[in-house]
């Protein structure tokens, strides 16, 4: 027998959110937006008892959790940093602060900080073309960064 | 039956309303070539994602080029099969494809055997004008099949095999874009994974993506040994299909060629599985009546029904997915580990060969085969009972780089005592065999009459599922059989919902039973080659001096010299097994 752990909160929400949707296989992509929505992420124990509830296959289950970007096997950070790759910031130099993001975190878009601090992403667009480029961590808006900007805002969170 | 009047390629063809262009065009002769499509006849399986787009062809009228295989057909629609622009687009697929394959043709052991390999002939392509990114997995090595997803074309057959024919639930298309592959969850190893090794997504594979773990280099190296003692066993469906590697017709009987061909190799002793399957009756059907006997008694601590367990891909399946009855199966090993066990204990005594000093070879329709005989519980301080397994395909490998004139080849027998066996043992090669050929044997120990018809042919057949009562003097004795592990969760859903009653069950994993096996000869989705295979297998058994596993004089005598009686304390050592719980639980972490 192989055991699949996890603590027992977590094994009773995704119980819970699974009977919600009638243990449907159908309901897969509901569920599992609503079980990152509860968790934050989709790890594999996750994607095992969400399987196991509505009896279908892990691989498929896992199939459906890479096709669609939206879902995530990787935790957030604390922090977790957001990158507009819109039009207006990327011609203001976006991808350049990126490029300083993770350098100073050492870790490449979708990772997050071994201490779990920083999550790194991208996005299209934030609504606030005027500030380009702009970066999000939380929900706090920084406009206009350039790449020297990016230790201090970084600091700001230590 | 209603029809629509369509025109291909200029002819006025009839064809069935709600049919798909490729059907129609192929029931009037009028081939157009597919690649991802994958049919079974008659095993309700049908594999049609419409993504490769090599079936492509132009329907008058259309802006763009149609599937064949995912566009029904519709009064007075004109279609052209090959025009110039059908041609190409075909062509540019191919290329396409091709852009991103390892171009390793030469040495791949697809090779000659390929479906993309034949296409890029057929359509003449000489040249891949496209220059792209190349897809760069890791290959997977498990004890029995290996995946070199570098080599996938996404035509997505292996996956609806494992979860439609098969409902295994291994595999899935995971990720997108250039990193879609099929894979299992998490992509872990097939080891690691819910796989069954029934390896029916080899069967299916139409490039060497996926392949089973080649031994015959081993098997040389082992015969060129003048210290080892190289003992062949061939299990009943291998003599079936065997042929078709020679251009023989599928279901042309080769046993003697075989038998010959196996000693110019240099096989010290070519014996016969069939042997360790008459073997397999006597311990399985003596468990049955003794099953059935304590529950007519009223005996609670067993209960009913008995289940075969000559398959490893069934055994696989059942141990993650059955783990509430694992009690139920016969505790019988397989003919292949009856046969091993047998061989290095009664036979090296008998010839004064250390266990040691002896190795095992099968030749097994089989890829599961593979694992089986490295399972933990088949082996004595590390050495296995069954050293080797190959397959049906291996043989033939063997065979051809010992340049053997197969065809030209007279026919011998196996060697004695461990290679007879009667007609009840070749038939375990087909679905419903083993339960037919325990039938005759537990029949005549039970009434203590003598069949005078041997032949059960209310147990024969090619349905998915099947059922049938057999009167044994008064007694019915209800037999469920099932094909294809889909078939096979099906009948066990309903005997672990109590919606059905059988004394006995069984089942193989793979569809048509071990001629359909996934070691023998790739049936390219043409299922009338295992159906010729099937009714060789009936052919060779009506054939056969003797047809009942209890009336074969060398397993007499094996009792006699050695074994004692049926399920006796020596058989219950040698002979059974014992299962193990492999399912996922969820388990409360701390």
């Amino acid at each position: 027998m192989i055991k699949v752990k996890l603590a027992e909160d977590k094994i009773n929400k995704i119980k819970e959110i699974c009977a919600f949707f009638s243990n449907k296989p159908g309901e897969v992509i509901n569920v599992l937006h609503k079980v990152q929505g509860e968790l934050g992420y989709l790890p594999a124990e996750v994607q095992e008892v969400i399987a196991k509830e509505l009896n279908m296959s892990v691989a498929t289950v896992y199939g459906i959790v890479t096709f669609y970007s939206f879902f995530t096997m990787i935790p957030k950070g604390e922090h977790p940093i957001s990158i507009c790759m819109g039009t207006a910031c990327y011609v203001r130099g976006s991808e350049k602060i990126l490029d300083e993001f993770k350098r100073q975190l050492n870790i490449v878009v979708g990772e997050t900080t071994p201490d779990g601090k920083f999550s790194l992403n991208c996005l299209r667009c934030v609504g606030a073309c005027g500030l380009a480029p702009v970066v999000l961590i939380g929900e706090k808006v920084y406009g206009r960064i350039t790449t020297d900007k990016v230790k201090e805002i970084l600091a700001e969170y230590n | 039956m209603e029809f629509v009047n369509i025109k291909i390629d200029d002819k006025p063809v009839q064809a069935q309303k709600g049919q798909m262009i490729l059907k129609a065009a192929r029931a009037v002769g009028i081939e157009i070539p597919t690649l991802c499509y994958y049919e079974l006849n008659g095993q309700q399986l049908e594999n049609r994602p419409g993504g490769c787009r090599v079936c492509v062809v132009e329907v008058a009228g259309r802006k763009n080029l149609a599937p064949a295989c995912a566009t029904e057909v519709m009064e007075g629609m004109e279609i052209k099969t090959h025009s110039l622009r059908v041609v190409n687009a075909r062509r540019t697929v191919v290329e396409l494809l091709l852009s991103d394959h390892p171009a390793s043709c030469l040495i791949c052991s697809k090779s000659g055997k390929c479906e993309l390999q034949t296409l890029a002939q057929k359509l003449g392509i000489r040249d891949i004008p496209f220059k792209g990114e190349q897809s760069m997995y890791k290959k997977d090595d498990s004890p029995a099949i290996i995946r070199e997803m570098n080599k996938c074309i996404m035509c997505r057959r292996c996956e609806t095999v494992c979860n439609k024919l098969q409902t295994v639930g291994a595999l899935s298309a995971v990720n997108r874009g250039f990193m879609a592959v099929v894979a299992t969850a998490f992509e872990q190893d097939l080891a690691h994974s819910t796989c069954t090794m029934c390896g029916q997504c080899v069967q299916a594979c139409p490039v060497g993506a996926l392949s089973e773990v080649n031994q015959t280099r081993q098997v040389i190296q082992a015969i060129s040994n003048p210290a080892k003692t190289v003992v062949v066993q061939t299990a009943p469906a291998v003599r079936v299909a065997l042929g078709e590697e020679f251009g023989l017709e599928p279901g042309t009987i080769v046993t003697g060629q075989m038998a010959a061909a196996l000693r110019r190799i240099g096989f010290d002793y070519v014996f016969d599985t069939d042997f360790a399957a008459d073997l397999t009756i006597m311990e399985e059907g003596t468990e049955l009546l003794e099953r059935i006997s304590k529950v007519m008694a009223g005996d609670k601590s067993v209960r009913l029904p008995i289940l075969t367990s000559c398959c490893p891909g069934w055994v696989n399946f059942f141990e993650t997915n059955y783990t509430d009855m694992l009690d139920v199966p016969s505790t019988a090993k397989s003919p292949q580990q009856m046969f091993g066990a047998i061989a290095k204990s009664y036979w090296a005594e008998k010839i004064g060969v250390k266990r040691e000093d002896m190795v095992v070879v099968s030749v097994m329709p089989c890829v599961a085969k593979k694992f089986e005989c490295q399972r933990d519980e088949f082996k004595e301080n590390g050495n296995p009972d069954v050293d080797y397994s190959i397959t049906t395909r291996e043989l033939a490998e063997l065979i051809k780089q010992f340049n053997i004139d197969f065809n030209s080849l007279a026919e011998e027998d196996f060697d004695n005592p461990l290679g007879a066996s009667t007609g009840a043992a070749v038939i375990f090669g087909a679905t419903g065999g083993v339960i037919e050929a325990a039938t005759r044997t537990a029949y005549e120990v039970f009434t203590g009459k003598t069949l005078d018809k041997v032949d059960f042919t209310a147990l024969r057949g090619l349905e998915g599922v099947r059922s049938a009562t057999v009167d044994f003097n008064g007694t019915p004795i209800h037999i469920g059989i099932a094909h294809g592990l889909g078939n096979a969760r099906r009948l066990l859903d309903m005997v672990r919902n109590g919606e059905a009653n059988f004394h006995a069950i069984e089942v193989m994993a793979c569809p048509g039973g071990c001629v359909g096996g996934a070691g023998q000869p790739f049936h390219h989705g043409d299922f009338s080659k295992v159906e010729k295979r099937f009714e060789a297998i009936y052919r060779e058994d009506a054939g056969k001096p003797i047809r009942k596993s209890h009336e074969n004089p060398y397993i007499k005598q094996l009792y006699d010299e050695f074994l004692g009686k049926p399920c006796g304390e020596k058989s219950h050592h040698l002979l059974h097994t014992h299962y193990f719980d492999k399912s996922k639980q969820i388990e409360v972490e701390g």
